[in-house]
């Protein structure tokens, strides 16, 4: 539960390790999926309050340990993040601030608000890792603008033999034995794990453990168009379409093509996943929590049935589509917290293809392209197209590749802000009752901490259901 | 070539391919986490290190959700062996009756994991035993490889010799070895038992090591060394292990209180309490004051009828999306009489295998029990808890903790306005029953 874990004490996250192992990597990752299972998270980077505060990288130089002047700003930088850390944590009610750095902080205790803290420490002595890395995600750093390639490699492995000098790795048979942190050894063939305190760190121990640095691609999509599709119904089982199983042979002829070496296939439960995954004549495997969006009771209606029958519901839904739970049904939020062990099981596995279904597709895209609760529900997700991701420096890049064969459009745009009722004040309508929103004799149920949702900045007492 | 026609499983509502009328393998449903092929799970420690612990609770926890797992304890062999246990002597380092006994029992041991695994459709075998040397570690090895096993070493080392001698009084105090002897008898021998082993002991080490998948717990859980962890199952174990603690607490289960659709015997819904279901959760609540449990936390589904029973708490409670009641489908707020006229052929199937079946357009028992992992790891990471849930769902967490096989768990008896109490106890739960 989430929630609970929201509203007790926040977390900062403190990355360690000499540069060039993966520490940004890290961060940047976990950030972004801490965020989409719904706790809010930042990243605070050390080298870009560094770069604010010299602007222009000169050398190596800059990092010596004997560089006083280069230690003094480089102190003054740390205070400022940490500075704007505990605004984040403290004032905007984020709950974990991952911080990468080169240096280990000492934290001063005593603070009434002080957040917990989890070390996430990167040891890597494999110089064909470092290499890579370095040319990766180094060579085009703000740092080095112009600079040849072997210069930079030059200049930068020069600069982590200067941090070497001090570095003074975890520790947990003496100094360190009382810090909770985990130590991520050589890009995740070993793991040393110390003091797990709370249900998020171990959240964040499990993701660490899961991923992966191995070159792969994970193929999404959408079932073929469906008979329902073809008539605007929504939900259901129906199966394909004449061109919903034109598009399954033209997916079969792309997939052949793409020549994928051990290529994974995932369908969910439903018949028009599956029978966009038999075409391809290869082995798939089927998994419930990938069907498409609950709809509860306005299962197989067309959105202009839902709008006459259930007005209000079909109002709610364009207002806060992400938080908006059909009525005996789910919401966008739902289907977040059930997709995360396919989320986990993506990062440990290599080359995947998930057929899937629009509202399903929106919140793994989410997740990789780091989207917003906000953006997840508008997300472009058209039948017949098909969105290749590849892992890229510290993102994904997204190709898309549509298959020519036409298909209805099952996409809705949010409407503009004119059309839409006056919004209520924050109080937003949770509830799992199957008797959906008619008229105005409907009974207001407050709030409750319900599960991944956001947490109330007060924490009075629960009022009671009668 | 034309795609193949699917035809709707009619138990489990599951779409699968069909040629010439017969189901045909091409897809895999997961379940769970479906393993390649067989794992062996090999302990590694010290006696009284919480070997056999770990092995019967991981068992336990690895078949609740789907993966056909057994532990092959080699001290019982040995005891099957060697019908009566003496003294320590037995396990003195320069003993050779004693060692060829051991060893024998090693081997029987492994035979039988090679049946279960290679033939009777066993995933995951936990080999139970010191294994304190290399030499012995290799040969299990080996055999996990001739036989095509991924072998996994869960090691655990302590020396704090209160955790140690807790231990002792827990499980070996009781064990069959020390029927005859007093408590002081039995710990002298124990002890002395223990020091046969530590001279030959040598440590999972992270050079000689290197190339083994395993996990070091250390000191009952407050650090791991985790090494090359293989697959998906290997990942599961490892975030299970590092979850689970043995702080004494106690997991509370009930139900909601009796509500208006429970009066009219309809399934399902979203009703409130009826007036007798108001009594059941004062009750409660008074029944939780007297009990006076140190930070207890209190879990509901999101469905009215639990979260009005936590209302009369007057305490804080967290809502859980997962542990709303099954879903019914085309049944919810039916009757069974209903259903029986309506949808005969589905109520005959439910009978027939009750935790496969699945409603249509709605849950299986085996689905809630996907559905509530995260609910039993948390469990797990927590200590007293009261959840107050419903029938189907009491069920599952219940025949997670009293390891009730998916055959028994939809029979469970979970009747309404019944508290569990569930206290962890060596090796199993007792449970205590209040009305």
């Amino acid at each position: 539960a989430w929630a609970s874990y929201m509203t007790n004490s926040p977390t900062l996250i403190v990355m360690i390790g000499l540069p060039a192992r993966g520490k940004t990597y890290m961060s940047k990752k976990l950030t972004r999926y801490l965020n989409w299972i719904g706790v809010p998270t930042k990243v605070f980077n050390l080298g870009v309050y560094r770069r604010e505060a010299v602007k222009s990288y000169k050398s190596y130089d800059f990092f010596r340990h004997d560089n006083k002047e280069a230690m003094e700003i480089r102190k003054r930088c740390a205070l400022v993040a940490l500075e704007d850390v505990k605004s984040y944590l403290l004032e905007e009610c984020g709950q974990i601030a991952v911080r990468s750095s080169a240096l280990k902080i000492a934290f001063h205790q005593g603070s009434s608000k002080l957040p917990g803290v989890f070390f996430v420490e990167s040891v890597c002595d494999d110089p064909e890792v470092i290499a890579a890395n370095i040319l990766e995600v180094k060579v085009s750093s703000p740092d080095y603008p112009e600079r040849h390639r072997e210069n930079v490699m030059d200049d930068f492995l020069k600069r982590i033999e200067c941090y070497k000098v001090t570095y003074e790795p975890l520790d947990p048979d003496a100094n360190d034995k009382d810090l909770s942190f985990i130590k991520v050894i050589n890009v995740g063939q070993r793991f040393l794990v110390n003091r797990v305190q709370d249900y998020i760190q171990s959240k964040i121990v499990y993701y660490l453990m899961n991923i992966h640095v191995q070159p792969r691609t994970i193929y999404l999509c959408r079932h073929g168009e469906s008979e329902y599709n073809l008539v605007g119904r929504i939900g259901g089982d129906s199966g394909l379409s004449a061109r919903g199983k034109q598009f399954s042979q033209a997916l079969k002829k792309f997939i052949e093509e793409q020549e994928i070496v051990d290529l994974k296939v995932w369908t969910s439960q439903l018949k028009r996943t599956i029978q966009t995954a038999e075409s391809l004549g290869v082995l798939y495997e089927q998994w419930k929590i990938l069907n498409e969006i609950d709809a509860g009771v306005c299962e197989e209606m067309t959105y202009a049935e839902i709008e006459a029958k259930y007005p209000d519901e079909f109002a709610m839904r364009d207002q806060e589509k992400y938080l908006y739970r059909y009525p005996g049904g789910e919401s966008y939020q739902d289907l977040v917290q059930r997709l995360e062990p396919v989320i986990m099981e993506l990062e440990r596995q290599g080359n995947v293809l998930v057929i899937s279904h629009q509202a399903v597709m929106r919140c793994l895209l989410a997740y990789f392209l780091d989207k917003s609760a906000d953006e997840l529900p508008y997300l472009r997700c058209p039948l017949h197209t098909i969105l290749k991701l590849t892992p890229v420096a510290y993102g994904c890049k997204v190709e898309t590749i549509t298959l020519n064969v036409e298909a209805v459009n099952t996409h809705r745009d949010k409407p503009s802000l004119n059309s839409l009722p006056s919004r209520q004040s924050p109080v937003r309508m949770r509830r799992n009752s199957f008797t959906p929103r008619a008229g105005a004799d409907t009974v207001k149920r407050p709030r409750h901490h319900s599960l991944g949702s956001k947490p109330l900045h007060l924490l009075g007492p629960l009022p009671s259901l009668e | 070539p034309a795609a193949r026609e699917l035809t709707q499983n009619p138990l489990q509502k599951t779409w699968e391919p069909y040629d010439n009328g017969l189901p045909a393998g091409h897809s895999a449903q997961r379940g769970v986490c479906m393993t390649n092929c067989p794992t062996l799970i090999v302990m590694v420690g010290l006696p009284a290190r919480g070997k056999t612990y770990i092995s019967k609770k991981l068992t336990r926890y690895l078949n609740w959700i789907g993966v056909p797992t057994k532990e092959f304890n080699v001290g019982q062999y040995r005891r099957d062996l060697v019908k009566k246990y003496k003294s320590f002597e037995f396990f003195l380092p320069d003993n050779e009756e004693g060692l060829k006994i051991r060893k024998q029992c090693a081997l029987a041991a492994l035979n039988d994991v090679r049946q279960y695994l290679s033939e009777e459709n066993g995933h995951v075998a936990v080999f139970d035993a010191t294994n304190t040397t290399r030499e012995r570690r290799e040969t299990i090895y080996k055999f996990g490889e001739e036989n095509g096993y991924k072998t996994f070493f869960v090691e655990s080392v302590c020396v704090d010799p209160e955790v140690i001698a807790a231990n002792i009084v827990q499980v070996k105090l009781g064990s069959p070895d020390y029927v005859d002897c007093s408590n002081d008898e039995a710990t002298e021998d124990f002890m002395k038992r223990i020091e046969c082993y530590k001279n030959s002991y040598e440590t999972l080490d992270e050079t000689l090591d290197k190339d083994l998948s395993y996990i070091k717990i250390m000191d009952v859980g407050r650090s791991y060394l985790v090494n090359r962890v293989m697959d998906h199952i290997q990942s599961r174990i490892v975030y299970y292990l590092m979850n689970i603690h043995v702080t004494p607490r106690s997991i509370y289960l009930c139900r909601h209180g009796e509500s208006e659709l429970n009066l009219k015997g309809r399934i399902g819904g979203d009703p409130g309490l009826s007036v007798r279901g108001k009594e059941f959760a004062k009750s409660l609540a008074q029944f939780i004051n007297e009990q006076n449990i140190k930070d207890l936390k209190v879990w509901t589904s999101q469905m009215k009828r639990t979260i009005q029973t936590a209302e009369a708490l007057g305490v804080p409670y967290e809502q859980w999306k997962v542990l709303n009641e099954i879903d019914a489908g085309v049944c919810e707020e039916m009757t069974y009489e209903e259903i029986q006229e309506n949808y005969p052929l589905e109520f005959a199937l439910r009978d027939q295998d009750k935790y496969r079946y699945r409603y249509p357009k709605g849950e299986s028992y085996e689905d809630l029990v996907q559905r509530l992992e995260p609910v039993i790891m948390e469990l797990e990471r927590q200590e007293n808890v009261l959840v107050i849930c419903h029938q189907a769902v009491m069920r599952c967490l219940l025949a997670y903790f009293l390891d009730k096989p998916a055959e028994q768990l939809p029979y469970l008896k979970c009747p309404l306005h019944t508290v569990l109490k569930l206290t962890p106890v060596a090796y199993g739960k007792c449970n205590n029953v209040y009305l």
